[in-house]
């Protein structure tokens, strides 16, 4: 009942009682020359949510993501976050105001060991001046400690600190995927893009992740916006789920009346004997 | 690798230093001028190198307009330390302009002003430049110095066009040239190992994962690719007033390349890298001085032409380039526990030794 | 400027127009199958030249034996420098490959200039193309129309061979995805070397024109006209092959036009090119006639 009374709070765009709603994507297009991608996407996220996103491949969801974190600008329509449009912001303004994401295909900076990824992510937040990095000055030094500690913290929470120095191309895949959220949790968010996080896992891979995110979730106060086609980590963990298919919205409920929507069964017409694969 | 306290290594790096000090006043002292120009060269191709790494080897930027950074820098410093009297009499074709036509600065201002000239054209050139793809890049940096070349050769009344300036005073000796470069690679080595480091290296390795980790892309590579004309600059300023004469001709897009040449042979990426490869190929470059001429050996005369040097030097860099990327350091550095670690096996012979 | 002076100028700027365009063809066609600027092209004008004129000055060949076979050597040429220095990179980075170029450049100049000295040569302009003709009041040299006339041969040629045969397709369709092309059973290595190829025929046919023109042969003498052409074939758009004429015969006319009507800049006309260059970079990223698709992230 909770999760409905959300979802109906979140559709609305302030119900005149001050309320805003943290995450608003508002009549959404994006268009690539003929191409629509997405089409009058509607979306509202309140704090504390962990809503999914599912659909056929090339349905759109990752290019929602990518107009999100600024990678993309709307054809039309915009994204609010606390309130503020942040439509035409660049990505490291996005981030900077509280967005991280981690992406369909791990990017991570290979070349650099583990350790450094996730300073990266802390760049951000860097009070000191260039003059004083550039020199050595203490009040930078003071500050670089302060990186350090961070990330290895950091690193600890997720279990990867014993591999601290190593590079990141040189881990093996499952533990790339829990590097790159190590890195966006370092950008301290308060909403967390994950795209297709378990992509690759088994199934004990996956429930570990699962437990992972709700744990996170609660440890840094995060909202949460999954991609995921493994339906049974989705239906799993988002009480409120919207279903994509050629970049237009087909449905949008809990777990249950997903399951139930004709339109989602016909979109994903034997997906319950691939996903068993 | 042994484990050292940070301090130790602190000591280490002091003593150096020191150590290079004492080098440089005796070899200001001592060599004769032709090694003592040689030594110069290789500290100002140090500084180009090691701050070209800073916008190449860190952020991953491929750019060409080197050579006119170092024009600039060039220039400034040789108009503001010629004397009036020569201003004078060099300036055939249009007078010089005032100020410059009476004014007659030290060394170190004039340096400086042409680097803070040459930071401003980088900070200029780079809105166009950086916001491109990889291969525009290169060409739109590379048709900003040849855009300055034809200025310069065209603003007689400033620069003397084509006809260049000489009698710059000879201020460049070894302590001006290899402080300098000292300096490059501190401020260049700090760079690296800060968090602005980590976050040039990030927009190499993935520009879009950088972004959206927080790093301002552009603000980045703008910051690198000013630090990196900056230093070039001063790179050009040290130069002129070691050749004591430049014309339009020493800034042409083969400068460019020597300074990729190099940094590429030593490891892109790698400070030490770029070090060690200005000194073998500088010294190589004007060791190989005499094949541009024909040279008699015994009764055979060995056929020398000008371009010798340079088509060697082409056929290094397309060596490198295909058989040898990685070049002599790779992207590793030089470290004091580096080194020990490399030294344990004669030290701990030597003590077994003592002990038997 | 009487009307005489202004024909003169226009057929000049026609002629100029011609040569830029089968150059910057060159450019165009190479980038479009391996996205790189091809930095060597204009010594392989410089190289063409020189074979040319050592053909006729050293091995005493009559010039409608000479000038062809420079044309086939620098073929020859453009297909090997391609297998030696660009195929090893086509795996490497982006930048790798556009190092070689800049290497093989500058390697092609300073051959230039061990093997044959920095003194200018003069190049021999055969009688049938020395010839003064009067068109109508207007006095044209026979070279001007012959070069028009080759240029515009060549170009028909070039749409013909493009646009209607088998191998013009391939070119395309490895412009646009290598590996579908592969897919689809085209052997990449020799459309690329095809590639090549012609764009070196087309240059060198350029480069002789050019040099019956401006009989001055340097080593250096490939550098200005690659440059300039390389910019008519990104201000055309980079990858097409009507861009490249489109952008030459801009680039050719307004050149002679400027030195036509303010002689005082024309120091500055190099510099203009570039500017050009930056303003279409920058206001019009693919050029007049570009079509290079847009990279997804």
């Amino acid at each position: 009942m909770a999760v409905l009374e959300a979802a109906a709070r979140a559709q609305e765009k302030d119900d005149g009682a001050g309320h805003v709603t943290f995450l608003k994507v508002d009549n959404l297009s994006k268009h690539f020359g003929g191409l629509a991608a997405v089409s009058h996407f509607n979306c509202g996220l309140e704090k504390g949510e962990l809503v999914g996103l599912i659909g056929p491949n090339g349905s759109g969801k990752s290019t929602i993501f990518n107009v999100i974190t600024g990678i993309y600008k709307p054809t039309a329509g915009s994204i609010y976050l606390d309130g503020k449009d942040i439509s035409r912001l660049r990505p490291d303004e996005i981030a900077l105001l509280g967005i991280g994401r981690t992406f369909q295909n791990i990017r991570l900076f290979s070349q650099l060991s583990v350790l450094d990824n996730v300073k990266v992510g802390r760049h951000l937040r860097l009070r000191s001046s260039l003059f004083s990095a550039a020199f050595g000055l203490p009040g930078y030094r003071r500050e670089e400690e302060e990186i350090s500690d961070a990330a290895i913290k950091l690193l600890e929470r997720v279990g990867l600190a014993r591999l601290a120095q190593e590079e990141a191309r040189a881990l093996p895949y499952g533990l790339q995927r829990k590097l790159e959220i190590a890195r966006a949790l370092a950008t301290e968010p308060k909403l967390l893009l994950l795209d297709e996080p378990a992509a690759g896992m088994n199934p004990t891979e996956m429930h570990e992740l699962m437990d992972f995110i709700l744990r996170i979730m609660e440890e840094f106060k995060l909202t949460v916006f999954l991609v995921e086609h493994h339906m049974r980590m989705i239906m799993g963990i988002c009480p409120r789920i919207f279903v994509l298919d050629h970049g237009v919205t087909i449905a949008h409920g809990t777990p249950d009346e997903i399951q139930n929507d004709p339109k989602v069964i016909e979109a994903y017409l034997g997906v319950e004997e691939e996903e068993d694969a | 690798m042994i484990p050292m306290k940070r301090e130790t290594g602190r000591i280490l790096t002091a003593i150096s230093l020191l150590v290079l000090c004492l080098l440089v006043y005796w070899a200001e002292r001592n060599l004769d001028p032709y090694l003592r120009r040689i030594l110069n060269l290789i500290a100002i191709n140090i500084i180009w190198a090691v701050s070209f790494n800073l916008i190449y080897g860190y952020t991953g930027q491929y750019t060409l307009g080197h050579a006119g950074f170092i024009a600039i820098g060039a220039y400034a410093a040789a108009l503001l330390t010629l004397a009036p009297a020569e201003k004078q009499s060099m300036f055939l074709l249009d007078p010089c302009i005032w100020p410059l036509n009476s004014i007659q600065w030290p060394f170190g201002p004039s340096l400086i002003l042409g680097a803070f000239l040459a930071a401003i054209a980088g900070f200029l050139i780079a809105f166009p430049a950086l916001k491109l793809r990889g291969d525009y890049m290169a060409i739109v940096t590379l048709g900003f110095s040849e855009i300055l070349r034809v200025i310069i050769i065209n603003t007689q009344s400033i620069t003397n066009g084509a006809l260049g300036l000489k009698a710059i005073p000879a201020h460049t000796n070894l302590f001006w040239s290899w402080g300098w470069a000292v300096f490059t690679i501190f401020v260049v080595r700090m760079l690296g190992n800060s968090s602005y480091g980590r976050a040039f290296k990030a927009i190499r390795s993935d520009e879009i994962a950088a972004a959206t980790t927080g790093v301002s892309v552009f603000r980045h590579k703008l910051i690198a690719f000013v630090i990196a004309s900056m230093f070039a600059g001063i790179g050009g300023g040290l130069l002129a007033n070691l050749m004591s004469t430049i014309d339009p001709l020493a800034f042409q897009t083969v400068l460019s390349t020597q300074v990729t040449t190099i940094v590429v042979l030593g490891g892109v990426g790698s400070i030490t890298g770029s070090i060690l490869s200005s000194v073998i190929y500088i010294s190589l470059f004007e060791l190989l001085r005499p094949i541009d001429q024909p040279m008699k050996l015994a009764f055979l005369t060995i056929p020398g032409r000008p371009g010798m040097r340079l088509m060697l030097s082409a056929m290094i860099f397309l060596g490198v380039i295909l058989f040898y990327q990685k070049g002599i350091m790779g992207s590793k550095e030089f470290s004091w526990p580096w080194l020990f670690s490399k030294l344990q096996p004669v030290l701990k012979k030597r003590t077994t030794e003592q002990d038997t | 400027m009487t009307w005489n002076l202004f024909l003169q100028h226009l057929a000049n700027g026609i002629s100029l127009g011609g040569l830029y365009a089968l150059i910057a063809i060159g450019y165009t066609i190479v980038y479009g199958v391996l996205r790189l600027i091809n930095f060597a092209h204009g010594d392989i004008f410089m190289m063409g030249a020189y074979i040319a004129f050592y053909g006729v000055a050293l091995f005493l060949l009559p010039w409608y034996v000479s000038f062809p076979l420079a044309i086939v050597v620098a073929a020859i040429l453009g297909m090997i420098i391609e297998r030696a220095a660009y195929r090893p990179l086509r795996d490497a980075p982006r930048v790798s490959v556009l190092m070689s170029a800049i290497a093989v450049s500058i390697l092609l100049q300073n051959i230039g200039f061990v093997l044959f000295g920095g003194v200018p040569k003069a190049f021999p302009r055969p009688s049938l193309f020395a010839q003064v003709w009067n068109l109508g009041g207007v006095a044209v040299l026979s070279l001007t129309f012959y070069t028009v006339l080759i240029s515009a041969a060549l170009l028909v040629a070039m749409a013909y061979l493009v646009y209607r045969t088998k191998v013009g397709r391939a070119m395309r369709a490895v412009s646009w995805d290598f590996e579908i092309a592969k897919l689809m059973g085209i052997n990449i290595n020799h459309v690329i070397s095809l590639t090549f190829a012609i764009g070196s025929v087309l240059a060198v046919a350029g480069s002789i024109m050019w040099s019956m023109k401006f009989p001055q042969l340097l080593p250096l003498m490939g550098v200005t006209p690659g440059l300039k052409c390389f910019i008519a074939a990104v201000v055309g758009g980079i990858g097409s092959v009507p861009g490249a004429v489109l952008g030459g015969f801009i680039l050719g006319l307004g050149e002679v036009m400027i030195v036509a009507f303010l002689p005082g800049l024309s120091g500055f006309k190099y510099a203009f090119a570039y500017s050009a260059l930056i303003l279409v970079l920058l206001l019009k990223p693919r050029g007049l006639l570009g079509k290079m698709a847009e990279e997804k992230a």
